[in-house]
């Protein structure tokens, strides 16, 4: 089990390297020179030149990513040019908000999704099956943002349940959980209901049943247990999906977070908070990965020994 | 009286009819061999006496099973379940997807006596303990702890003996317990598995196409054909004297020592197939004797000078 965890940490360091670079080359990449957008519109050459000494934008292009990776690998993400604070602090300030709300969403949808695909499995065909059908169809076609704004049309606006926006209380969270939430919820009961009926035909199934093994036992203790283990594998893949749910739905329901500072550098092209925004939400994404290969070997003893 | 009494029951599986009047029955401590082709119904009728037909949508449309004195066509499911895996338990055909793939071997025999003898976890895990090593399994500690895929074809298919023996059944249903095993350890399982039924005194159906296993190990056989009964008798009578033809060619084409390379001979013609049997006398297309009143009529299973048999020219 050390051995794999070691081996699943060693294999994510080439793709961390692989998606810095890229962060890094945006600022290269948008048009126009970075320095334009650090300096006065009537500022002399020697301006520009003493600023782009002090951001270290005179040096060769791998010199300034060696330099950059550096300071980010020791939490030192360079300042804000708008905000004209660190980068870190930044982020420091919106990541509690976004780890809440996509913890939140994520254990709403894996709870609420294995639930109910569980029960459209065991009572496959009947009206609970059927029902749950048709709405996971609904929640997955339904687009997020849209999502976000019939819930508070409803329920802020018309019924005042919950505040429109911000992040003031915890009530706050219930709209924002459930629209990044309740796609994650049809994924997921659709991925179990399929995964558990497929275990279900399998041989050691009918050889439960002929040890007396009573059925709601075999249901829960064997079936729904293979069945999770797609759902994890999905819902680890989902992760980066599900952040990107929160960066829209934290616009939409004006809500601070890494995806509000994101959104909000993008238009202030301050690229130093994009870079450490992104390198954020890049780091989140190969966690949950990782945190997801860990869950699979603990429950599969054929992934531990990386025979599947 | 017989301990399993399986009366002409017929079964269907959505338009199809798999089996038609299977009649034997099972004493005590007795061992059952059932033969027949691929298709020929063996299978169905273990689900039949398992009572898991539903489970793959067929259906008993008549006859009846008694077991020890009981009804069970008709018998409620939850009153089933108990008799499953306490009374009667299964040898499954395939050993390597019998057992769930991500749960230890020792957790899935625990569960066996767990659930019907309502042994503790330690007293569960004694006995399992105790089963593996009288299944000639070495290391019986190591294995308990083990993953079904840490084990080879042969051993899986000693624990699912096992998995059977565990509440000390009255009856084992085994399916072809060796086919999916190697050729030179099938021989070696059948013979432990006869050991400890007999040293038990346990009632024994045991599924084969294989004359040689049924010679070696049954005290009396049952001879399906396309889903019916084609004889039954005594181990020592049906390979003296045969009383069907379809019985007399499967004796024919049984390999022995000696026997020149090439001169074995399967029996001519094919099984016919379930969605087109043919009238009359199911092997009738392939029967050397066949006459017209075998394609107009089916025979029935009649006492002979022994055992019964489904043939309209079969002597005495
Ligand atoms: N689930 C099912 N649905 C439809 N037909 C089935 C089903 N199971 C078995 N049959 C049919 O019933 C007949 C008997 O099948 P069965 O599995 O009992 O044969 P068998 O004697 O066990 O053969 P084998 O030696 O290949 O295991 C076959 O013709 C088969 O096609
Ligand atoms: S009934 Fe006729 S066809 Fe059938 S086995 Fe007997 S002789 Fe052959
Ligand atoms: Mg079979």
């Amino acid at each position: 089990m050390v051995s794999f965890f070691l081996k699943r940490l060693l294999l994510l360091i080439p793709v961390f390297l692989a998606v810095s670079v890229v962060i890094f080359m945006i600022v290269h990449l948008v048009p126009g020179d970075p320095i334009d957008n650090l300096v006065q519109i009537n500022s002399s050459p020697e301006q520009k030149a003493a600023l782009a000494a002090k951001y270290g934008l005179d040096k060769p292009l791998y010199q300034q990513y060696a330099i950059w990776l550096g300071n980010a690998l020791t939490g030192d993400l360079g300042d804000a040019i708008i905000l004209r604070r660190p980068v870190a602090d930044l982020i420091a300030q919106n990541i509690p908000h976004s780890l809440s709300l996509g913890a939140l969403a994520l254990l709403f949808s894996t709870v609420v999704g294995i639930a109910t695909g569980a029960l459209a499995a065991i009572y496959k065909g009947s009206w609970i099956d059927r029902t749950t059908m048709t709405l996971i169809l609904l929640g997955s076609t339904v687009p997020s943002f849209w999502l976000g704004l019939l819930l508070i049309m409803l329920f802020a606006v018309q019924l005042g349940w919950f505040p429109v926006s911000g992040a003031r209380s915890w009530d706050a969270l219930i709209l924002p959980v459930l629209t990044i939430g309740l796609g994650g919820v049809a994924l997921v009961a659709r991925v179990t209901r399929v995964a558990m009926m497929e275990t279900a035909r399998k041989d050691f199934v009918m050889m439960l049943h002929a040890k007396g093994v009573p059925p709601w036992q075999i249901e829960l203790r064997h079936v729904l247990r293979h069945a999770l283990l797609p759902v994890v594998t999905i819902l680890s893949l989902r992760i980066g999906w599900i952040l990107g749910g929160a960066v829209t739905v934290e616009f939409v329901f004006a809500r601070p977070g890494l995806g509000s500072l994101l959104i909000t550098s993008l238009n202030q092209r301050d690229y130093p908070v994009v870079q450490g925004a992104l390198l954020m939400l890049a780091i989140a994404v190969m966690l949950g990965t990782l945190l997801g290969d860990i869950i699979q070997a603990a429950m599969d003893p054929r992934v531990r020994e990386g025979i599947k | 009286m017989a301990l399993l009494s399986v009366q002409s029951i017929s079964v269907s599986i959505g338009k199809l009819n798999p089996l038609d009047g299977i009649t034997f029955t099972i004493d005590k401590g007795e061992i059952l061999g059932l033969v027949g082709e691929s298709g020929s119904g063996k299978s169905l009728t273990a689900m039949c006496v398992m009572g898991l037909l539903p489970r793959i949508g067929g259906a008993i449309t008549k006859g009846s099973i008694v077991f020890d004195g009981c009804e069970l066509i008709g018998l409620p499911e939850i009153e089933f379940r108990r008799l499953r895996g306490k009374r009667i338990a299964l040898i499954s055909q395939n050993p390597m997807t019998s057992l769930d793939p991500i749960i230890l071997i020792g957790a899935q025999i625990d569960q066996v006596s767990k659930l019907h003898l309502g042994l503790s976890a330690e007293a569960a895990k004694a006995r399992s303990l105790d089963l593996i090593a009288q299944l000639r399994i070495p290391e019986p500690a190591a294995i308990h702890r083990a993953y079904p895929h840490q084990l080879s074809g042969g051993m899986k298919q000693r624990i699912v003996i096992a998995m059977a023996l565990a509440a000390d059944p009255d009856l084992i249903v085994a399916d072809e317990p060796t086919t999916a095993l190697d050729v030179t350890i099938q021989a070696q399982i059948i013979q432990i598995m006869v050991e400890l039924v007999r040293d038990r005194g346990l009632a024994l159906m045991l599924i084969t196409h294989d004359m040689g296993v049924v010679a070696q190990a049954c005290d009396r056989v049952v001879v399906l054909y396309s889903g019916r009964v084609a004889e039954m008798n005594a181990i020592g009578e049906i390979f003296a004297e045969p009383k069907h033809p379809y019985t007399r060619e499967l004796i024919r084409c049984i390999p022995r020592l000696g026997q020149e390379p090439g001169s074995l001979k399967g029996i001519p013609g094919t099984v016919p197939s379930i969605i087109d049997y043919p009238d009359g006398c199911r092997f009738n297309p392939r029967c050397g004797d066949a006459r017209e009143l075998c394609r107009a009529q089916v025979p029935a299973l009649e006492r002979k000078s022994s055992g019964l048999a489904a043939c309209h020219f079969s002597e005495v």
